[in-house]
């Protein structure tokens, strides 16, 4: 946004005009506590929580806390486990993230084509958005049920004996499937909309100027997409790191050991389950640390690329 | 360069809709033809048929001797200048002028050549690295004639290119529009609900009312001899006024008001007539006349509108401003400027003071001799 005004290059006063003079000083600030509260209560004290109990550690049942500085972190960063978990998790983000935006993307353009200026259409198509995203959670992990699940079956008719649960590599297969396959509403409802509000004039020139309707894509409609895709992007990521917690809980939950799981369950299984309240503050710390880079990563580098009408 | 033949051409919606009417033109190689009638008329539909972003319903458009119906618009050899400039906005000028060059293949060096002899002609060269949002309309309007001029094109097609535009700015570059395609001759079908425009512009007008072909001809044909009353309320500002009146004898009856034309017209009966506003002048004693009880006057500085009713019926009449204005004018009309027009169908009827180009002139020279 920064990089928008400088570009525009509007004159100051304009920008100044366009402020609301407030009469007291603090009003504003009213106006913004009710946000800030919330903000403050499960955002930045709970932080802050974390932050502290991470340098210590705890005692399981309450009865006190010894300092113990730096040795959760370190503990935790020399864990094998951990770094193992850290690894799936970068390659479970990276794969949701890009199948749940290219599925929705290509599911968005397939429908464009055929429902510009039919609202009916348009609506029954986003009548999926509505469905709850445990129920939707919930059918996915139905279909890769041991004994009902259809997807089991079709695996088994390859010859593929698919345990879910069991196998380490069937459960993160089946993790990545339902994930993606919970978000894609999401990002098809958004790409549909920013495919609606590129001009159709704009497509039309394209259509004169380029017979190739793949390469029209890429250079025309796709970067008029960019900023929906930069947002979905963030969204996405997020939804990957953090939102799928439910589906791998219900998917490794009082099963065998031997699962794959993210940071963020390992955080909740830590401190919980293991009772480790100190190492799994520290993680949270870590994971905090981990989005934090990222997203400015992303801002920095990404956004940059990102035309803004 | 090549002449576009428009065979009996219809549009039919879903629904039986019928856009388009088994329209036919035939372009001239370089002609500026204007396609100009009020909304609805199905002249965007037409151009829209040519450019290939509509299906063509029936009957076919050939562009240089290649039937086109089913051919895709990129591969039509025509450029298209939208209405609202249909620039991409996340090119810079160059780029958006470039794009279907590159798409095409042309050469690097090609492509800089021609981007920079557009923007040459069009004034734009100091805007190429510029993104469209940082231009004002008249110069995303240059860009837009830019990204059709380096095509280099068999045919240009305008969609009211000029109606996003104030009114100062559409005049300057309607002039532009008109000298760039003298200059390139290339074929040309521009289509406006802007009837100065349409004058201006068109070296044939096509005048189209729902979806018909009202009138082909040159902008001062149709202005002296528009084929129905459509046209001539449509051609023409102010618009031509309409009378309807009754034939008798060598009279004609408005109301309760009588113009003698000395000469019988055609045969008795009710009849439209249809009278320029500039055609109108004060009469001078004894002369026949009509009597106009005026409402209303506007001032245009270099003449004076004068509106008012004749018999109860609405007539314009445009006069000197030097001429002093009463409650009531007299207003007589050189019989042979009048015209007929059939009370019921509107279309036009056989003049009967035919007048040619010539005959009239001669008449009006007469007539300021006289004056």
């Amino acid at each position: 946004m920064l990089g928008l005004n400088k570009s525009a290059g509007k004159p100051r006063e304009e920008t100044d005009a366009k402020r609301v003079q407030f009469n007291s000083r603090l009003l504003p600030y009213l106006f913004l506590a009710p946000q800030m509260a919330i903000i403050f209560i499960f955002f930045y004290w709970p932080s802050v929580q974390a932050i502290h109990s991470s340098f210590y550690l705890e005692d399981p049942f309450g009865f006190g806390s010894t300092f113990v500085g730096m040795a959760n972190y370190t503990d935790v960063l020399k864990s094998g486990e951990y770094l193992g978990i850290a690894r799936f998790t970068a390659v479970f983000t990276a794969l949701v993230t890009f199948f749940s935006l290219a599925i929705g993307l290509l599911l968005a353009v397939k429908a464009d084509g055929v429902i510009r200026g039919n609202a009916t259409y348009k609506t029954l198509l986003i009548w999926v958005y509505a469905i709850a995203p445990p129920v939707a959670g919930l059918m996915g992990m139905m279909m890769f049920d041991q004994h009902i699940g259809p997807l089991v079956k079709v695996a088994a008719f390859f010859g593929w004996d698919m345990k879910v649960g069991l196998n380490y590599n069937d459960t993160a297969f089946a993790m990545i499937v339902v994930s993606v396959w919970k978000q894609i509403p999401y990002n098809f409802i958004f790409f549909l909309s920013g495919l609606q509000g590129i001009p159709v004039s704009v497509r039309e020139a394209a259509l004169m100027d380029c017979r190739s309707g793949f390469r029209r894509f890429w250079t025309v409609i796709l970067p008029l997409l960019a900023p929906t895709a930069f947002f979905l992007l963030i969204i996405n990521t997020t939804y990957a790191l953090f939102d799928t917690f439910g589906v791998i809980d219900v998917m490794v939950k009082d099963k065998a050991a031997n699962n794959p799981i993210t940071l963020v369950y390992k955080v909740y299984m830590d401190g919980f389950r293991g009772n480790d309240l100190g190492g799994s503050s520290a993680q949270s710390v870590i994971l905090m640390i981990i989005v934090f880079v990222l997203t400015i990563f992303q801002f920095r580098f990404i956004e940059r690329r990102v035309h803004y009408n | 360069m090549a002449a576009i033949n428009i065979t009996n051409v219809s549009k039919i919606y879903a629904g039986g809709v019928e856009a388009v009417k088994s329209v036919s033109i035939d372009i001239a190689d370089g002609e500026f033809i204007v396609l100009v009638g009020p909304s609805g008329c199905g002249k965007s539909t037409l151009l829209r048929m040519v450019a290939g972003l509509e299906a063509i319903s029936k009957g076919t458009v050939e562009i240089g001797d290649r039937v086109i119906n089913d051919v895709e618009p990129a591969e039509r050899d025509i450029a298209m200048v939208f209405q609202n400039y249909a620039l991409y906005p996340h090119m810079t000028v160059y780029n958006n002028l470039a794009y279907g060059l590159k798409n095409r293949g042309t050469p690097k060096a090609e492509i800089d050549a021609r981007v920079a002899e557009a923007a040459r002609m069009l004034e734009i060269e100091q805007y190429l690295t510029r993104k469209p949002r940082a231009l004002s309309g008249g110069q995303r309007q240059r860009v837009a004639m830019g990204r059709a001029i380096v095509r280099k094109p068999a045919a240009f097609l305008f969609d009211e290119p000029l109606s996003n535009l104030d009114a100062k700015l559409r005049v300057s570059m309607r002039g532009e529009i008109k000298q760039l395609q003298k200059r390139l001759g290339t074929t040309s079908l521009y289509v406006t609900h802007d009837q100065l425009e349409a004058m201006t512009l068109a070296d044939r007008l096509v005048v189209l009312n729902g979806g018909q072909i009202e009138q082909i001809g040159r902008p001062l044909d149709v202005y002296h001899t528009p084929a129905s009353t459509f046209v001539a309320s449509f051609i023409g500002s102010p618009a031509m006024n309409l009378l309807r009146g009754t034939r008798e004898g060598t009279q004609l009856h408005f109301g309760s008001q009588v113009l003698d034309l000395g000469r019988p017209p055609a045969f008795p009966g009710p009849i439209t007539v249809g009278i320029r506003a500039e055609d109108l002048r004060i009469a001078r004693g004894g002369e026949q006349s009509l009597t106009l009880k005026v409402e209303y006057i506007e001032e245009l500085g270099a003449q004076r509108l004068v509106h008012g009713t004749v018999d109860g019926k609405k007539l314009t009449a445009s006069l000197s401003p030097e001429i002093g204005i009463g409650d009531t004018l007299s207003l007589s009309i050189a019989p042979e400027r009048l015209h007929f027009f059939d009370a019921d169908t509107g279309k036009r009827l056989a003049q009967p003071f035919d007048a040619s180009a010539t005959k009239r002139e001669t008449a009006q020279t007469l007539e300021m001799a006289a004056g």
